[in-house]
């Protein structure tokens, strides 16, 4: 079986160092997968090899969709059915938050201004952001200016989202409407791929959880089986670690 | 009084006013065309020696490093008396231009590269990841928040072209200086130099007080 998002023998190494061990991964569409793990464990490097924000080894195979995952014209198309947010928002400070969120559809999809700008706003006020459309972003706070990262994101109307440790940049009081947003998005039937320290999140929303440690996923379950079953050491060991304090 | 007479002799200034006149449109001239063409020029190479593959990147980087080690009298003066020797004879004004726009290029090149490497590796990844070509990324979001922080240098840097177009008089050029020069010989008086000082200065002083202002304004953090 294959799944919309499949991943076979992914290879990553940093000079010497293995980043990645060989993950095999098949992820169904509409299908809600959380990723999480120790800090170094690649989990981060895993989804940033999904739309080649990082490159892998030869050998290696990802495909979306059915579509190869490699250098050339097949990886524009790739990236423009693969959304992702960062932990740092990286929003493009010199264009209001409105602009932001046209770009992609404008210069990539090639449509026109006026469409663009009203199904900015659509997004906009989807995330809860709408009366901020015309400012810039450094003038918006870490939440919001996520919120908008996920507008523009979605604005491409993606297939997969990927998400970065997307609450991790945060100031604890703006992580929920974060979460928030992207539990109302998970209702919505896109595939999402949720790298994340929110436990809390990831046991309420996903369908699937995977554990990642060393560059290896070590064990892959429902919230329920992983949060209260965990059946590897390792697993047990950072689940005792993150949850009890 | 004597030094008065001597350096700032209304008539002898009022007779060489036409002359500096001219002079002045030719430097303006020289140095606009000179600051436009080292732009385009130093764009290119910067994103050259940023992005080609290997062996352009090293040859960019070779002009680079040789033009900002070159004096400009030097260059300038290969090409207006060394060149007609292989059989390329440029008038005075192309010779200028082109040395001008020689090194210009290279500094300006080294402005950029600086500027594009200031903005922050995420801009690029956020715009890769949304499947932005190479052409978009640098147009839409890498380019106009790097002209933001290159503006102060690149306006220094034309201010430097400017003044260096005073070099262009040693090959026959008649800009503001070699009026000036001339000028002062036909009325063995100085006062048209001090002339076409205080020209330079008129036209270039707004120029550095408008450097400062950007420099303390973008130093501000509005990003």
């Amino acid at each position: 079986m294959s799944g919309f998002v499949s991943i076979r023998n992914l290879h990553k190494f940093y000079g010497t160092f293995e980043a990645l061990k060989g993950i095999d991964l098949d992820i169904a569409e509409g299908e809600v997968v959380c990723v999480v793990g120790p800090s170094g464990s690649g989990k981060s490097t895993l989804i940033r090899c999904i739309n080649q924000l990082e490159d892998f080894a030869a050998e290696s195979e990802i495909r979306v969709d059915g579509t190869p995952v490699k250098p050339g014209r097949a990886l524009a198309k790739v990236r423009a059915e693969v959304g992702m947010v960062f932990q740092s928002f990286n929003l493009f400070p010199h264009l209001t938050v409105r602009r932001n969120v046209m770009l992609a559809p404008m210069r990539v999809r090639g449509m026109q201004a006026a469409e663009a700008a009203e199904r900015a706003d659509v997004l906009l006020r989807r995330v809860g952001i709408i009366e901020q459309a015309d400012k810039h972003p450094a003038h918006l706070s870490g939440g919001q200016q996520q919120r908008v990262a996920i507008a523009r994101a979605l604005a491409m109307e993606p297939r997969v989202m990927l998400f970065d440790e997307p609450t991790s940049a945060l100031d604890p009081e703006m992580v929920g409407e974060v979460l928030d947003v992207m539990k109302q998005l998970a209702g919505t039937g896109v595939t999402m791929i949720v790298v994340t320290h929110e436990m809390g999140f990831a046991r309420q929303v996903a369908d699937r959880v995977i554990f990642m440690d060393g560059g290896e996923v070590i064990e892959t379950g429902t919230p329920e089986a992983i949060f209260s079953n965990p059946t590897e050491a390792r697993t047990q060991n950072f689940l005792s670690a993150v949850l009890n304090h | 009084m004597e030094i008065i007479e001597t350096f700032f002799n209304l008539e002898v200034l009022h007779r060489a006013f036409p002359m500096l006149m001219k002079g002045l449109w030719i430097t303006l001239k020289l140095g606009l065309v000179s600051i436009v063409a080292g732009l385009i020029l130093g764009l290119v190479l910067a994103l050259v020696r940023l992005y080609a593959p290997r062996p352009a990147q090293l040859i960019a980087r070779i002009y680079i490093d040789v033009f900002r080690s070159l004096p400009l009298l030097v260059l300038l003066i290969i090409v207006y008396y060394a060149l007609p020797f292989v059989g390329l004879r440029l008038s005075p004004f192309w010779s200028a231009m082109s040395a001008l726009t020689l090194v210009s290029g290279a500094y300006t090149a080294e402005i950029f590269r600086a500027g594009i490497q200031a903005i922050p590796h995420g801009q690029f990844e956020a715009s890769a990841a949304l499947g932005l070509s190479y052409r978009h990324t640098m147009v839409d979001v890498i380019l106009p928040q790097a002209v933001k922080i290159v503006i102060p240098p690149l306006t220094n840097n034309s201010i430097n072209v400017i003044k260096d177009t005073a070099l262009a008089s040693v090959v026959a050029m008649p800009d503001l200086l070699k009026q000036a020069t001339q000028a002062q010989a036909l009325a063995a008086n100085p006062s048209p130099l001090i002339g076409a000082a205080i020209i330079y200065v008129m036209f270039l002083w707004p120029a550095v007080a408008a450097v400062s202002r950007l420099e303390r304004r973008f130093g501000a953090g509005d990003r």
